[in-house]
């Protein structure tokens, strides 16, 4: 695609990287979903940050996640309607295996057939084939699961 | 040694507000500089005396061109308060602290703003900022998602309430319903005289589903003003004066800015349980003593979780709170009586103090009767504050 073509394309807005969740955005370009772990004490924690609320420990590594889940929470967004998303847009927080948390756009399900509990797996998207940037969006497995 | 307490330190003594718009027709500076100068003169103060001004960080009015354009003289206290609607009592709390220990005499609170006409936060958040502080850094965990607006962030939450308490879209209706209900019999309400139905609710369109567009609150230009100074001067001025009992602000545990959805509980509101626990402890009283409240509405649903972190009723019943019409005109705690921000304005939840501050005085085009507590409450989902106003005794 032209440069020009390109700009004239609606895309996502690109989340503010610093150091404190660069690995995250890093471990995506390569299909990798880390969760950030305290080396000391060993918890979980997402969104990331530099400390540990637990222990207090500034030491940290990260696993990575096997990828599935399910859906703690969701929305369906209809206004405003802002391309390059989906209208409606359905979004879900996604409780993963390893039990931390985060939000991530739908794919492959219709905004009303979205519900609690369903399980999903990761897809590793990027905007266009060459981007050097990439985000988890998950994929409803089952969509006749519902939460008990 | 007694406890030391910010109760009964300091009293409201003037309200003041312009008219509530689309699009007020003038600067944001001039909206602050009149709802202030109007508060003074509802409280018989002069411009001249005021020594202590608060706001919001998102107020584009800065303290001392407010303190120069009324022609005040020595300014000793300012402060500010961040985390949008969440701040709605935090400067009243400042004011009394200030106040409680003699920093200041004269504290004015304001928040004037031309949200509608100029910025509309509704739009959404679409351009990441370049610079990667924390707070732009935390919005990237929503924004490439498309959670954009703070509806979207609210809805996220409001989703797993419903699923965990039962709680329907009629209940969020329910809420809304009762205050245009209000609203259409205050004249300074954008919605005067046009009340909605359940119905209506019903069929008004997904804004983030689970919220309608009558879910959500208005946008509005508009300026809200409130002064307070010592209950010892307050007796000796125009109004009847109306006590701090309590003021109180509350940030917990896993709190993020709109999207604390990594708590194992996420249906609650542990921060406004905090509020809730200084205010009581503050005033002494219990929710039984409450005749009437502002719970902070831009956006229905965190309606329901706020009257049960207030004790008015159990967890997760709410619904049934509002089902029976506890909260509407004639209920056991009406609530929202000047028709709320989704009735007469959004102003950040400074309107809903100067009504609660009617109510006390017994002023309000909706009175309650026999008012001798009114709670207020500020903004959910972010860090939050809240009041308990009295009269005098």
């Amino acid at each position: 695609m032209s440069e020009a073509k390109r700009a004239r394309v609606p895309r996502r807005p690109r989340p503010g990287i610093n150091r404190d969740n660069s690995f995250f955005w890093e471990g995506l370009k390569e299909d990798k979903l880390l969760i950030q772990r305290c080396q000391t004490c060993g918890e979980l924690r997402h969104p990331p940050g530099p400390m540990c609320p637990h222990c207090h420990s500034l030491e940290w590594d990260t696993l990575k996640a096997c990828g599935r889940g399910t859906i703690y929470s969701y929305v369906n967004l209809h206004h405003p309607a802002v391309p390059p998303f989906a209208n409606p847009n359905p979004i879900g927080l996604i409780e993963l295996e390893e039990g931390t948390r985060l939000v991530a756009g739908l794919l492959d399900i219709e905004a009303d057939e979205v519900r609690i509990g369903q399980p999903v797996e990761v897809v590793f998207y990027r905007e266009q084939e060459d981007d050097d940037h990439a985000i988890a969006l998950f994929r409803v497995t089952d969509k006749s699961a519902e939460a008990a | 040694m007694s406890k030391k307490t910010l109760a009964n330190q300091a009293a409201i003594v003037g309200i003041g507000a312009t008219e509530f718009s689309k699009d007020s027709g003038r600067s944001e500076m001039q909206l602050a500089v009149e709802c202030v100068t109007m508060a003074l003169a509802d409280a018989g103060i002069d411009p001249s005396e005021v020594d202590g001004l608060c706001t919001y960080t998102m107020d584009h009015n800065p303290e001392i061109e407010v303190h120069r354009l009324i022609g005040a003289k020595e300014l000793t206290f300012f402060s500010r308060v961040h985390y949008g609607g969440g701040a709605a009592c935090a400067p009243i709390h400042q004011a009394a602290m200030a106040i409680a220990t003699g920093i200041a005499d004269v504290v004015v609170c304001y928040r004037a703003m031309n949200e509608r006409s100029n910025y509309r936060f509704g739009t959404g958040m679409q351009d990441t900022l370049p610079d990667p502080t924390f707070e732009t850094a935390h919005y990237g965990w929503y924004i490439p998602h498309g959670l954009i607006s703070p509806a979207s962030w609210v809805a996220m939450s409001a989703r797993r309430y419903m699923h965990e308490t039962g709680a329907t879209s009629e209940d969020f209706g329910r809420v809304s319903v009762a205050s245009r209900d209000f609203a259409a019999t205050n004249p300074a309400a954008f919605f005067y005289d046009k009340p909605i139905t359940l119905e209506e609710h019903q069929n008004s369109r997904w804004i983030v589903d689970p919220l309608r567009l009558l879910d959500c609150c208005q946008e509005s230009d508009g300026g809200v003003a409130i002064v307070l100074t010592s209950p010892e001067r307050a007796r000796d001025l125009k109004q009847k004066p109306v006590i701090v009992r309590g003021a109180a602000q509350g940030a917990c545990d896993d709190q993020q800015m709109m999207t604390s959805y990594y708590r194992k509980e996420m249906s609650r509101l542990p921060e406004m349980g905090l509020v809730a626990k200084q205010l009581y402890q503050q005033s002494g009283i219990t929710p039984e003593d409450i005749q009437t409240a502002v719970i902070y509405d831009h956006f229905t649903p965190f309606v329901l979780p706020q009257l049960e972190e207030f004790g008015f009723c159990d967890r997760g019943e709410a619904k049934d709170f509002v089902r029976d019409g506890h909260h509407a005109r004639g209920g056991r705690l009406p609530i929202n009586t000047h028709g709320g921000q989704l009735g007469e304005a959004y102003i950040h939840g400074l309107n809903g103090v100067a009504e609660a501050v009617r109510q006390v005085r017994g002023t309000s085009v909706n009175q309650v009767n026999n008012v001798e507590h009114a709670l207020v409450t500020a903004g959910t989902g972010v860090p939050t504050s809240g009041l308990i106003l009295g009269v005098d005794v």
